[in-house]
């Protein structure tokens, strides 16, 4: 999960990162109350999870509240790249000196944590990596070791920074990684980290993604989440692994590459059939029973877009006749709701039984396929007639 | 011979005791796999009857391995749990370590395969978040089902678990030598390369399936290293090629960011190293049988 500026910038706070005031504001008038309590020069800026915003008009440096407020009436609404601006962070301003770069993130490709740092900060990172990539230091770091401030004045020295800064930034640092470890973290990047012409280090701007896996063992107070999508709520609230995409066939299966390769199959079979596309991605596990076959079926039936369903399914813990008394008890669950054709593919453990309980139940909009491909072409015809 | 796993593997299950451990110890038993205890620090001493089989239930990895003779662990441990389970199979230097746990959080993951590397490897580990290993005929250790397949001369190594029984479904008249779910995790203990190598040196495996999916640059990776060393006929599938940038499919590692991690991108590595990928599993799975067929 990303935070949003915000929230990033709280959790900074909480670690002792040293960190602007900020205050959050819904409205323009919230976003006038919010830059007179911190008071003199703010800026105004549009929480969307997408970069670029500066040059989208999404951040905006006031002298007065009335300007703030003017300001947030220009930015809520905005529309950055599909993401509508619904709240803006009013910031304190600041006299800045320097702007540099630090990041810690998960490497996955080393399977070890990595830092990035650079004294010259400011720019997209992506662009400091190309544009000057001596410039930027990547630094290995230990998931068992971590940053301590050994490690973290040895990042500041790799990153270029001047000896009389090196040790305040790597007491930052070892706060930053704090916030990585203890958080459960994949990235925590502050960009820009900058001096200010009074001589103090601050975190301007922060990015932090956690990681969902570890999200049992945190309390925290209810984050604004990005906006679902209304099916993608109701699946979250089922507790399925679905996605919304855009597109007409429905797609159940069991297990994640599965269902990613289902996905592929029907786009191509799509691609004779009027160019229709998979319209979700839905997990149901490798469990497969009646209960969540009727609440995937349930959530892909009110996609107004969804005009046939395929339902792949490889019998391997739970077999075939299992899987095919889901589909029968999901359908009469179902009933009249049930009201777009299904094509159902099923292999593996007991399939032959699985198939029969499927022929006997005879229902008017189910029909078997004998392979994925077939399935997948049999779906995307329905979808285009 | 196979890799990794065979007749001579002697399996202890950490986390037996629970619903899925015993579940799925029954299932292993069932497919011939040779299940010689468990752990679980609060029933050390214990034995729990299992498929009709008596286990001994052990404190800690390193008991079990010391009255049993165990060379294999598989990790049915709850994800708040598993972490730690990973590392005390580290600690006890068992040989092969499986973890099948879905939903660990990648900080502990990454700090155990730390602390493996710390101690020199003395342990391989597969997964998490995976089915496991088997090899037909010998040996399984995981949740793929033991009768899919049987023995032959295909290796198969799967970041997915569904697709690898689908793939050995496929190529069921064949058979294979071992097959590997290495996990869809961002941080997994055995690569595509590591099967590869072992695949390359596996006198009984004649050709080689590798299943990957989007997210992270083990394909790529994988198809730098098949044009170096992999002397044995490799065809690949990859799944991925409809999801959206951002969005993560299922598997914790299964996320496009960016320009990195597409199925296009993993796709043309395997292409430009003379590597064929099937379009469908199924057009994977003809592709293999056309190279047995020339063997």
């Amino acid at each position: 999960m990303d935070l949003f500026e915000y929230q990033a910038r709280d959790l900074f706070e909480n670690y002792g990162v040293p960190v602007l005031q900020g205050k959050i504001a819904d409205t323009p008038e919230e976003a006038e109350a919010a830059a007179a309590a911190i008071g003199g020069t703010v800026v105004v800026k549009a929480q969307v999870k997408v970069g670029g915003r500066g040059k989208a008009g999404g951040v905006k440096v006031v002298h007065s509240p009335e300007e703030a407020k003017a300001a947030a009436e220009k930015i809520l609404g905005l529309d950055i790249k599909g993401h509508v601006v619904k709240r803006v962070m009013i910031a304190q301003g600041a006299a800045i000196d320097q702007e540099f770069y630090f990041s810690v993130l998960l490497d996955r490709s080393n399977r070890t944590f990595l830092s990035l740092c650079s004294v010259e900060g400011g720019m997209e990172i992506e662009q400091l990596a190309v544009e000057r990539p001596d410039a930027l230091a990547k630094i290995p770091v230990s998931a068992v070791t971590g940053i301590d401030k050994a490690k973290a004045l040895e990042i500041a020295k790799a990153g270029g920074f001047p000896d009389e800064l090196l040790d305040s930034v790597a007491d930052v640092f070892v706060k930053l990684y704090d916030v990585f470890k203890k958080e459960d973290a994949t990235l925590v990047e502050v960009n820009p980290l900058v001096l200010t012409k009074d001589g103090k280090i601050l975190a301007l701007d922060g990015k932090v993604t956690l990681d969902d896996n570890a999200e049992f063992r945190h309390e925290r107070e209810e984050m604004e989440r990005d906006q679902l999508d209304p099916l993608e709520a109701k699946a979250k609230e089922m507790d399925l692994n679905y996605v919304k995409l855009d597109g007409q066939v429905g797609i159940i299966g069991n297990g994640a590459g599965l269902v990613m390769s289902t996905l592929d199959v029907v786009a191509y079979a799509g691609e004779r059939h009027g160019n229709v596309k998979p319209a979700n991605f839905l997990d149901i596990g490798g469990g497969a029973s009646a209960e969540v076959m009727a609440a995937g079926l349930d959530v892909i039936l009110n996609d107004p877009q969804v005009r046939s369903v395929f339902v792949n399914v490889f019998g391997g813990i739970t077999a075939c006749d299992a899987v095919a008394n889901g589909i029968v008890g999901a359908l009469n669950t179902l009933g009249e709701r049930a009201s777009k054709p299904l094509v159902v593919r099923l292999d593996g453990n007991n399939v032959e039984e699985g198939r029969k309980i499927l022929a006997d139940f005879n229902h008017p909009l189910v029909s078997l396929a004998d392979t994925m491909d077939g399935g997948a072409d049999k779906a995307a015809a329905l979808a285009n007639k | 011979m196979a890799i990794y796993l065979n007749s001579d593997s002697r399996i202890i299950v950490q986390g037996m005791t629970g619903a899925e451990g015993q579940k799925h110890t029954a299932r292993m038993l069932a497919g011939g796999s040779n299940i010689v205890g468990g752990v679980n620090p609060r029933k050390a001493g214990e034995t729990v009857n299992i498929g009709g089989k008596d286990l001994p239930v052990f404190g800690t990895v390193a008991d079990a391995m010391a009255a049993t003779g165990a060379n294999v662990s598989v990790i049915f441990v709850p994800p708040a749990f598993a972490g730690a389970a990973i590392v005390e199979a580290i600690d006890a230097e068992i040989p092969l370590a499986v973890a099948i746990t879905e939903g660990i959080p990648v900080h502990d993951s990454a700090s155990a395969w730390a602390y493996n590397v710390e101690k020199g490897q003395k342990t391989r580990l597969i997964g998490p978040n995976c089915p496991g290993i088997i090899s037909p005929g010998q040996s399984n250790a995981g949740i793929t089902p033991s009768n899919i397949a049987g023995t032959g001369p295909i290796g198969l190594v799967s970041k997915s678990g569904t697709l690898t029984y689908q793939m050995m479904y496929e190529l069921r008249e064949i058979g294979f030598s071992t097959a590997i779910g290495i996990g869809g995790d961002p941080v997994i203990g055995t690569t595509h390369i590591d099967a590869l190598e072992a695949f390359e040196n596996d006198p009984e495996t004649k050709a080689i399936v590798l299943i990957g999916e989007i997210g992270g640059d083990s394909e790529e990776k994988a198809a730098a290293y098949i044009a170096k060393h992999v002397t044995k006929p490799v065809v690949a599938y990859v799944a991925g090629f409809t999801a959206p940038e951002g969005k993560t499919m299922g598997h914790a590692g299964a996320i496009v960011s960016g320009s990195a991690g597409t199925a296009q991108a993993k796709k043309e590595a395997f292409e430009a190293v003379g590597v064929k990928v099937g379009k469908t599993p199924s057009e994977t799975a003809e592709l293999m049988r056309g190279i047995i067929a020339n063997l």
